[in-house]
């Protein structure tokens, strides 16, 4: 089934020149970001491999709290360089954030077991395991890799598979947020954050935004699909990264799909939306140096599908993937699912995963069932990218949006601090007060503040959280835990009572229900499965996992298509037999789903085994 | 002799913004140190969370850890005698600390 019209055929594809890494121009470090789902891993997996091949020597570093590099490169990382195996030359590591974090603690802690009481170890852990302390860890990693010279020195180029976007904006202006904080900081007892010693770090910061900075140095590749979110994230990125200095930019739009079956709709249709996407940013793409890599039939995993990806090849491959005798698993609609949540009316609904699986159109989908069936409802992103406007945009009675923007909720927290604290104190307090509000932390404390008042809007009407990709909803939960733990310890206690009550809220099965969005593909349903472990950990059970854009039903008679349906088969059997207690199905749209009617519609989409 | 020593819980800053809550007595505590400084008395501060080594290096402050606990921190001590713990002055006891601030510095002039 098919919710709208079929698009019109344009005439007139834009050909971009296919994606081809040159070591004889390569720069040193070569950065890969996009909005998430769009192929950075791959991307910089697979350019690494190219420039391995050319006799380089190659450091591959992931900085994304929910890395895949150790699925596409099949083999298991850590925080240290390490060989992989099958590609002489290659060497690769996770900047995995969180444990970075716990080294960092261990360094600060571990030296003074046996020499301080239990209580101040104690009291120690608990101050470095703020979400603040993540991230300056992690940043300090990173910085140390671009900024020390004698730093990965025996690398000819150092590839960073970088963290989906608006996290990658926030790694990089650190190292100039510090800097210019360290810059105005009048007092020498002032807010240094987490960071012990920050002064002595201040060479290796400013080396860092010096060499982003040098087009010789460093070359950002802006990764993106030929969609019409991806892309415009992609110019946001390019134009926020220019101002923060990155110049020497390319783009590199990855899976466009050319159809050989001239009847198919289905392949006709995705054809077009990718066309017209591309004709949409016409501008941006002649603005840059701009290339393209083809939809290949199969999942980019190892070495041999990360060569397919830039060269082609293995079409043949899938006729052998799959047997026929494979029959679909039990899948329900969306509506059904939300049919078993809206007689509680009230409470938090939060859309999870991996980036780019479509938790924006599936939050929004829901909040727009909901207030057409009488709740009032309210539709909110923590998404550091936030693409909610454009993909509902039509007014629906009852349904109100909103989307927490990290810099206008830092300036906010500023003022709410300033003006409640302001008048107990003098001016050289008030003067320190404000300093101390500049730094970097205070974005963190205002983020998971909003979230929490997001979270807590859910007692009288339907909240749907269009959560931020894995990595960061990870961190914000783990902030949680880490707020919770530091309060039970303060006598004194001040905070509204919807941050107190956060945790609580988000374990309680009738106050929060939480959906897992996948793409039936390995890395995004992989990434989903470790997102619901960790949540169990947390003592948070996710409610039902929904397969999204399935090209299943589609019924294609082109090859590339058919192929590509056919890999869907096992992820399909995977969520429903290993994961999902409850698991919803959406077909692939031929147009974007943006707007009530639509969104309406595909939530509705009964998923019918009978059919053939 | 006029030297304030200061050992703070572990915290991000010396204000505590990074906190969950801001203590506007440690706002208040903070600003009167740098008027302290300003007025030729040496202040220096400690944070468990940043320089755990100067709470094992001074033998008093280490002794008092281990008796009353970290929760009995911030201890601060005036010429290497413990003058409060437990607690940043208040509103009503700032006074008496410009006081006697005022008084030492004199004292030493």
């Amino acid at each position: 089934m098919v919710c709208g019209g079929q698009g019109k055929v344009r005439d007139g594809i834009m050909s971009l020149p296919l994606y081809q890494p040159d070591p004889a121009t390569a720069t040193r470090y070569l950065f890969f970001t996009g909005k998430g789902g769009v192929g950075k891993t791959s991307l910089s997996c697979a350019t690494a491999l190219k420039l391995v091949e050319a006799g380089r020597r190659v450091l591959l570093v992931s900085t994304d709290p929910a890395s895949n590099l150790d699925e596409v490169l099949e083999t298991k990382l850590t925080n240290h360089p390490a060989p992989v195996p099958g590609a002489t030359g290659l060497d690769a590591m996770n900047i995995n954030p969180v444990e970075a974090a716990a080294a960092y603690r261990e360094r600060l802690i571990g030296p003074m077991r046996g020499l301080l009481p239990e209580s101040a170890l104690r009291s120690m852990e608990e101050q470095l395991s703020g979400s603040c302390t993540v991230e300056i860890a992690a940043f300090d990693e990173f910085s140390g890799l671009i900024g020390d010279a004698d730093a990965a020195k025996e690398y000819d180029h150092i590839v960073f598979d970088t963290a989906p976007t608006g996290h990658t904006l926030r790694l990089m202006s650190l190292a100039k947020a510090w800097d210019q904080f360290l810059d105005q900081s009048t007092s020498g007892t002032s807010c240094l954050g987490p960071l012990a010693g920050l002064e002595k770090q201040r060479a290796i910061y400013e080396a860092t935004v010096s060499t982003l900075a040098d087009a010789a140095a460093t070359t950002l590749v802006l990764v993106s699909r030929a969609q019409r979110a991806a892309l415009t994230e992609a110019e946001r990125t390019s134009r926020e990264l220019r101002a923060l200095g990155v110049s020497h930019q390319q783009l590199v739009v990855n899976g466009v799909f050319a159809t050989k079956c001239p009847t198919d709709e289905t392949a006709q249709a995705m054809q077009q939306r990718g066309t017209s996407a591309l004709a949409g940013a016409a501008d941006f793409i002649r603005s840059l140096p701009s290339f393209a890599v083809p939809l290949r039939p199969i999942n980019i995993l190892g070495l041999d599908g990360l060569r397919i990806l830039l060269d082609g090849g293995a079409q043949g491959e899938c006729a052998k993937t799959d047997a026929d005798n494979w029959s679909p698993p039990q899948m329900e609609s969306l509506d059904d699912i939300i049919a078993s949540i809206e007689g509680q009316g009230s409470g938090v609904i939060m859309t999870m995963g991996k980036g780019g699986v479509g938790k924006t159109t599936v939050a929004a989908a829901i909040a727009v069932i909901l207030a057409r069936r009488g709740h009032a409802v309210h539709l909110s992103t923590t998404d550091p990218a936030a693409h909610l406007a454009q993909t509902l945009d039509g007014k629906v009675g009852n349904l109100t949006l909103s989307r927490i923007d990290p810099a206008a909720e830092t300036a906010a927290y500023q003022a709410e601090v300033l003006s409640a604290q302001g008048p107990a104190l003098d001016e050289a307090g008030r003067a320190l007060l404000a300093e101390d509000l500049r730094s970097p932390c205070t974005e963190e404390i205002a983020v998971f503040r909003a979230f929490a008042r997001e979270v807590g809007r859910g007692k009288d009407r339907f909240v749907v959280l269009d959560t931020a990709p894995t990595g960061h909803t990870l961190l914000l939960l783990d902030a949680s835990e880490a707020y919770q733990r530091e309060m039970e310890r303060q006598a004194r206690c001040t905070q509204p009572e919807e941050v107190l009550k956060l945790l609580e809220r988000l374990r309680d099965p009738a106050f929060t229900h939480i959906l897992i969005v996948t793409l039936p593909e390995a890395t995004p349903v992989h990434e989903a499965a470790a997102l619901q472990a960790d949540l169990r950990r947390a003592r948070i059970e996710p409610f039902a996992w929904v397969i999204n854009q399935s090209l299943l039903r589609s019924e294609s008679c082109d090859p590339l298509l058919l192929c590509r349906e056919k890999s869907e088969h096992p992820y399909l059997s995977e969520v429903v037999e290993k994961y999902a207690t409850r698991t919803a199905w959406l077909p692939w749209q031929a147009q974007e789903p943006v707007g009530p009617d639509a969104l309406a519609c595909l939530a509705s989409t009964h998923f019918e085994p009978a059919l053939t | 002799m006029k030297t304030i020593h200061v050992y703070d819980p572990p915290m991000c800053c010396s204000t505590g913004i990074c906190g969950p809550d801001i203590d506007p007595d440690l706002v208040s505590f903070s600003s009167m140190l740098s008027m302290f400084q300003s007025n030729g008395i040496k202040v220096e501060r400690y944070n468990l969370g940043q320089q755990p080594m100067a709470f094992v290096e001074n033998s008093a402050v280490k002794a008092l850890l281990e008796s009353d606990g970290a929760e009995a921190l911030p201890f601060v001590f005036w010429d290497g005698e413990l003058h409060s713990k437990g607690r940043y002055p208040t509103k009503e006891e700032r006074p008496a600390w410009y006081a006697a601030a005022k008084e030492k510095s004199g004292t030493a002039s």
